[in-house]
């Protein structure tokens, strides 16, 4: 008994290191996993208050450009508008169960830190539980698709952006039925890979992808990006193509996000055949 | 005592600071960092019999650090790692005679102050892109990341160091 105190002792300081070296091991390999990042997140009240002050400064060298995207956006939705022979004096906003328009609800938010130069890649908004932000919704900008809301504060909420490691989407070649699994491989940035599309499918470098709303998050045909270059994988039977976003991941500021009001019905149904 | 252990303190929030809302914004050539907060084990003072603070407050520094960038727990292990290794890399860069109890980086000479800061740099950032990548697939894109964010923080932690060590009277 007396040896092992002695021993303890003697390698105190090696101890404690083995025991705050397994503290951080484990927070980071829980971190490799989706939902685990409970403890450690930028989403509570110090880092996003901190990150939200030094945002407003910054914000203002930005203001001219976010005001042509801006501008740029309505310009679009204005021209789908009048195409579409709506009447905006009379139109109203509606939330009615039954409509197929009514399906999502839209929030803005501002990301305040952005972060694209590691493997697993988190942003940060400054919306949360108290705008009705919660885990899973979609985050989306005028260009195209952005990430998936992870944790959520009071007032904040992080995103994992669609360049991490961990992300996978839903997604599909436009006009064609072929769906597959948007993933990045962490090599470049703005380049995301598209798994999973059968050898059969009629692809061609430039084509568009969109989400493919077989999911609850994302509504189907958000647009992602355009066709770089594609090549078979190992077994030869499907495609590995490479996506170049229709968003600057580095240069994301205005950000919608997207609540499915029927998430919890399709969730509910989807859990009753698990059971089965 | 209580006024160098007050800076360390103010030096530890600065750092923490300095690094989640400037240097980590910089993403040079699109994926480097300065990891400059590694100095706070430059300054800290050696002392023998309160290794443990010192480890334990590396980790802290650590783990503060990947809260705000929100990353796991892989600045913690590293500059956990660094930290403890830290009295070796002092015997390999100053020599098996130095009396580390007085000192300061400052007074050292250039090359050592070289050796010294590679070393320290070098082990921080080894750990942090193995853990942070964690596979054996992507071994060059951690080693490449591992040296140009090495070189990037040894400029930058020479700089500080000149910067602001108190002028020889």
């Amino acid at each position: 008994m007396q040896q092992i105190i002695n021993f303890l002792i003697r390698n105190k300081t090696f101890i404690t290191y083995l025991v705050l070296l397994f503290i951080a091991l484990g927070l980071t390999f829980n971190a490799h996993s989706y939902h685990n990042t409970k403890f450690v997140n930028s989403a509570n009240w110090l880092t996003g208050g901190i990150y939200n002050t030094s945002d407003a400064i910054t914000d203002y060298f930005h203001l001219k450009s976010y005001n042509e995207q801006l501008v740029k956006e309505n310009r679009v939705l204005r021209s789908m508008l009048l195409n579409a022979g709506v009447d905006t004096a009379q139109a109203k906003p509606r939330f009615g169960k039954d409509s197929l328009l009514n399906d999502y609800r839209v929030y803005n938010a501002s990301v305040i830190k952005n972060s694209y130069s590691k493997q697993r890649n988190y942003l940060l908004i400054d919306r949360g539980e108290k705008d009705s932000i919660s885990q899973d919704m979609g985050v989306i900008t005028s260009q195209g698709i952005v990430g998936i809301i992870e944790n959520t504060s009071s007032g904040y909420a992080t995103v994992q952006s669609v360049m991490n490691t961990l992300s996978e989407i839903n997604a599909s070649v436009k006009h064609t039925n072929n769906f597959g699994s948007l993933q990045w491989d962490g090599k470049s940035l703005n380049v995301v890979q598209l798994v999973d599309i059968l050898r059969a499918a009629p692809i061609k470098e430039g084509d568009t992808i969109i989400t493919g709303g077989m999911s609850s998050i994302f509504p189907k045909g958000i647009p992602i990006g355009t066709i770089k270059d594609f090549s078979l994988d190992v077994s030869e039977n499907y495609y590995i193509i490479n996506v170049n976003l229709f968003n600057d991941m580095a240069t994301l500021d205005h950000v919608y996000v997207l609540e499915n009001l029927n998430r919890e019905e399709i969730l509910k149904l989807e859990s009753t055949i698990d059971e089965q | 005592m209580n006024n160098s252990s007050l800076s360390n303190i103010i030096f530890f929030l600065v750092l923490i600071f300095l690094q989640t809302t400037l240097f980590n914004q910089i993403d040079f050539l699109g994926y480097l960092n300065p990891y400059i907060y590694i100095i706070f084990l430059v300054y800290y003072p050696y002392d023998r019999d309160n290794t443990i603070i010192f480890i334990f407050l590396s980790f802290l520094l650590g783990l503060s650090i990947d809260i705000f960038s929100d990353s796991g727990g892989v600045h913690a292990a590293a500059t956990l790692t660094a930290a403890y290794l830290r009295p070796v890399l002092m015997r390999w860069s100053f020599g098996v005679s130095y009396d580390y109890h007085t000192i300061k980086i400052s007074k050292t000479t250039f090359g050592q102050r070289i050796n010294y800061l590679t070393l320290l740099i070098l082990t921080h950032h080894l750990v942090l892109y193995s853990l942070e990548i964690f596979s054996f697939a992507h071994l060059v894109s951690i080693v490449k990341k591992t040296i140009f964010s090495a070189i990037f923080t040894l400029i930058l932690s020479l700089i500080f160091i000149s910067l602001f060590s108190k002028k020889k009277t």
